[in-house]
């Protein structure tokens, strides 16, 4: 598989067109800030909002297959388009090949310029305090990953736009293949991951154990694995519903023996497979089946149960939550779960918007988790014992709260009261959570 | 007999871009590349500045050994096409040999046309269409003292200006009225030959060559007004010609080039062409044309590459849109779309100030735009007239400042 990389990337809604970038890269490429040297060039449109022109380095740049002097060439160690002076001829015909405005030719320098993106290490990102411009290194996972088996089988029958999927083919790559997992009811063995047609939608051994009992019976595999000399991960794929709710008892006792398990929830907040039931895990406010919205209710009535920091408070070997819009801190934590579960017990706790059940576009989910995160309805952090909890992200500058609820259908009928009510709960949340945050580290 | 999958006649950009598209598509099938030449590939776009010693043939090499292997494709020099067998899917290479193939790229390019001057046929004369040439002409500069060079397009300038900065008295004589015809208005186009003048060379516009006779070591060019030019060198750069003579008898639709549909398929079953040697769509609707330019080289072989491969994302072939970049005697100007267009529908927005800009729209759509030592982006401006933007929400800010107004259209429409 091919290597990705890096990028710069632009968030035109953060740009303010304060030049900062521009004067950075003319500084770095010329030791002067005379911006004709800038290789960014931030414009002002027509409705007064700025947007960007930039080298986009592309995978199959028209500059190259456009150059006859073979001055531009693609590195394929990092990446970046390199312009090479000495063979280029001034026939500027990349200038007309390439559509973004990405490699010009300034008169005053008498050669085309082009970003070469710092060796990694961009000015323009550095100089840009209005996170207008980021350094994108979401392809580390992909070069990290991609290589790996992908341990989960081709066509399983996942809902349009379930991050599911997604999750559960990154776990088991991160993993590997000397996992058993364990699949309680819910949409995770829905989709197909238990198996249909006497086939396991896994590669590694899979089972399906009750909703009551996914903990105990992974612990008890464990230890016969121990037993026997082999080291193998137990692995829990289970939904809120077999975690928070009725899977709880067992969970907390696993939990509390510290027994060497490697346990995933992802959360839905509800039965979806059933009939989008609520669970404990269903945040206040929401349409469900079983919460309706009509002339007595208008969605569930009360707050959703916190289990991460359930867990947290377990002492767990490691607790984290995850979101798959962020799927590097999502590897990393995996990481840190599966190296504490060869020793106690690993709580991940990943978030997993649902399109069906929340009624929202099957191409927003990777949005709404996004805004989740963003606006602090979720928080993404972890706990390694003896460490006390670390936010992963700022929670600090959160987007408005309704940025994220308006873009979902369960919610569409929250009224002011109710959305001050979540606001509260979500300030409080935080409040509760930086209480934990380590100042330095305990020994 | 040896055999290819995707069998690739012509070793230029047409032919490289669709190797390189099949091979994304098709990581399996067998492909070998042909080429008349007997070195690896180059573009004949670098031949001026090979002329002129800025840049070195060993530099110029646009895909070498260790690529063509690293793709599992097998590149052969010297091997000149001279008939194809549609029915037995085979080529015969001059000087014996045959190749078969499933599916066959024409992508043989162009050669320098002759125009009908009398006596042309009996003397040897530089042209500028192969490396030979252009180490020939290299070769002659700085030994001559003075030059004819017939046509006045890109290949004409560019040598003209060569050989002024060898110290050679230059002659350029052009049928039509102007420097670069179809690119540039006659406004442009006179201040480029403004330069030129300038610089020493006599521009000798809508005049013709009427004959040419060997006189001393040199030659006496006679123009059809009567008037008598000798020069030591003379170099013929009247366009180029569609190399399609080995397809004579095939059954392959050729008029000027060689006739294909938006994908890049002759009427002949498995048969594609791509680059110099296609007369294609016009981008606007002026039927089947002869493009010749490089940047429809490189999308007219990745269109042919994809369809080959049965790639599910090709596209199809958006038409030819004319452009031009071209430096001179450290000025610049760009031409993209019609950019000479007036008349009935146009819209024409200029200024000139000692730098020159003229934008033609056409229902508040780009239609051309071309300029002289003026900054915008020519890839840009391509996009906008290929989408048929609608310009008239910035119409205004647009013809005033096409960079930065180009610019954020780009940012905001394909980013």
């Amino acid at each position: 598989m091919g290597k990705s990389f890096s990028t710069i990337r632009f968030v035109p809604e953060m740009c303010d067109g304060c030049n900062k970038c521009m004067t950075a890269c003319a500084v770095a490429k010329s030791g002067t800030e005379d911006l004709i040297h800038s290789r960014i060039s931030i414009v002002q449109a027509a409705d007064k909002r700025y947007e960007l022109a930039l080298c986009r380095q592309c995978a199959e740049p028209k500059c190259v297959m456009n150059c006859p002097s073979t001055a531009l060439t693609k590195n394929l160690a990092n990446g970046v388009i390199d312009w090479d002076m000495d063979k280029c001829v001034n026939c500027l015909i990349c200038t007309a090949a390439c559509a973004y405005g990405g490699i010009t030719y300034e008169a005053e320098l008498g050669h085309v310029s082009k970003c070469d993106t710092c060796d990694g290490n961009p000015a323009c990102v550095t100089a840009c305090d209005r996170g207008a411009l980021r350094w994108e290194t979401h392809a580390d996972v992909f070069n990290a990953q991609g290589d790996k088996e992908d341990l989960f089988a081709p066509g399983l029958s996942a809902c349009q736009g379930c991050n599911s999927e997604l999750l559960i083919r990154h776990t088991l790559r991160h993993v590997g293949s000397e996992t058993v997992v364990a699949a309680p009811p819910g949409c995770i063995p829905g989709m197909g991951t238990v198996g249909y047609n006497g086939k396991t939608g896994t590669k590694v051994p899979v089972f399906h154990p009750l909703l009551t009992n996914t903990a105990s019976m992974l612990a008890g595999l464990k230890r016969q694995y121990n037993r026997v000399g082999r080291n193998v991960t137990a692995l829990a794929l289970a939904g809120d519903g077999g975690t928070a709710d009725v899977g709880f008892q067992s969970l907390s006792g696993a939990a509390e023996r510290g027994d060497q398990v490697l346990f995933v929830c992802v959360d839905n907040e509800g039965y979806m497979n059933t009939g989008m039931q609520a669970s404990g895990a269903t945040s206040f406010g929401s349409w469900t089946s079983t919460t309706p919205v009509g002339e007595v209710m208008q969605g569930k009535g009360t707050d959703a149960k916190d289990l991460p920091t359930v867990m947290m408070m377990h002492n767990c070997a490691y607790v984290a939550t995850a979101s798959t819009a962020f799927l590097e801190d999502y590897h990393r934590k995996l990481e840190k779960a599966l190296e504490a579960s060869k020793t106690g017990f690993a709580y991940l706790h990943v978030y997993a918007p649902c399109p069906t059940g929340w009624r929202f576009a099957a191409s927003m989910t990777t949005e709404v988790c996004r805004r989740q995160v963003e606006s602090n309805f979720v928080t993404l952090w972890e706990y390694d014992r003896g460490q006390g909890l670390r936010f992963s992200r700022p929670v600090d500058r959160p987007r408005p709260l309704e940025d994220y609820l308006r873009i979902i259908g369960k919610y569409k009928h929250l009224d002011e009261a109710q959305i001050a009510h979540i606001q509260d709960w979500v300030n409080r949340k935080v409040a509760f959570l930086q209480k934990f945050v380590a100042t330095e580290a305990v020994a | 007999m040896p055999q290819a999958k995707y069998l690739i006649v012509g070793g230029s950009h047409a032919g490289l871009e669709a190797m390189d598209a099949i091979r994304r598509h098709d990581p399996e099938g067998s492909i070998a590349v042909l080429t008349r030449d007997d070195r690896l590939p180059y573009s004949p776009t670098i031949l001026p500045y090979i002329v002129s010693g800025r840049s070195e043939p060993g530099k110029v090499v646009l895909r070498d050994e260790a690529y063509f292997a690293s793709i599992g494709t097998t590149f052969v020099p010297n091997a000149t096409v001279a008939a194809i067998a549609p029915e037995r899917r085979a080529v015969t290479l001059a000087g014996g040999g045959e190749w078969s193939y499933e599916k066959l790229l024409i992508a043989t390019g162009a050669r320098p046309s002759t125009p009908p001057v009398k006596g042309l046929d009996q003397l040897p004369f530089h042209v500028l269409r192969s490396m030979d040439d252009a180490l020939d002409l290299r070769h002659a500069l700085g030994k001559v003292k003075s030059a004819v060079v017939l046509g006045a397009g890109l290949v004409g300038m560019h040598a003209a200006e060569n050989l002024l900065k060898a110290g050679a008295k230059v002659t350029v004589v052009e049928m039509r009225p102007q420097v670069l015809p179809g690119y540039f208005d006659a406004d442009a186009a006179k201040m480029i030959e403004d330069v030129f003048t300038a610089k020493g060379a006599r521009m000798l516009l809508g005049r013709s060559a009427a004959s040419v006779a060997a006189e001393g070591a040199g030659y006496r060019v006679t123009l059809a007004d009567g008037e008598a030019i000798d020069a030591e060198l003379l170099l013929v750069a009247a366009g180029v010609t569609p190399e399609t003579g080995f397809l004579a008898g095939t059954g392959i639709t050729v008029e000027r080039g060689v006739v294909v549909d938006n994908r890049m398929r002759t009427n002949v079953d498995g048969i594609w062409a791509a680059g110099d040697v296609t007369q294609a769509d016009d981008f606007f609707g002026a039927g089947k044309v002869v493009g010749g330019i490089l940047p429809a080289a490189v999308e007219q072989g990745r269109t042919a590459g994809m369809d080959m491969a049965g790639d599910p994302t090709r596209k199809r072939f958006p038409g030819n849109v004319p452009m031009n970049t071209y430096s001179f005697f450290g000025n610049y100007a760009f031409s993209v779309g019609q950019a000479a267009a007036a008349g009935d529908g146009f819209e024409e927005h200029r200024h000139v100030n000692g730098s020159y800009l003229r934008i033609v729209l056409k229902d508040d759509r780009l239609w051309g735009i071309a300029g002289i030592n003026t900054a915008f982006d020519a890839g840009i401006m391509w996009q906008l007239i290929l989408r048929r933007t609608n310009l008239a929400p910035v119409k205004e800010a647009f013809v005033a400042n096409p960079r930065d107004v180009g610019r954020a259209l780009m940012s905001r429409n394909w980013r």
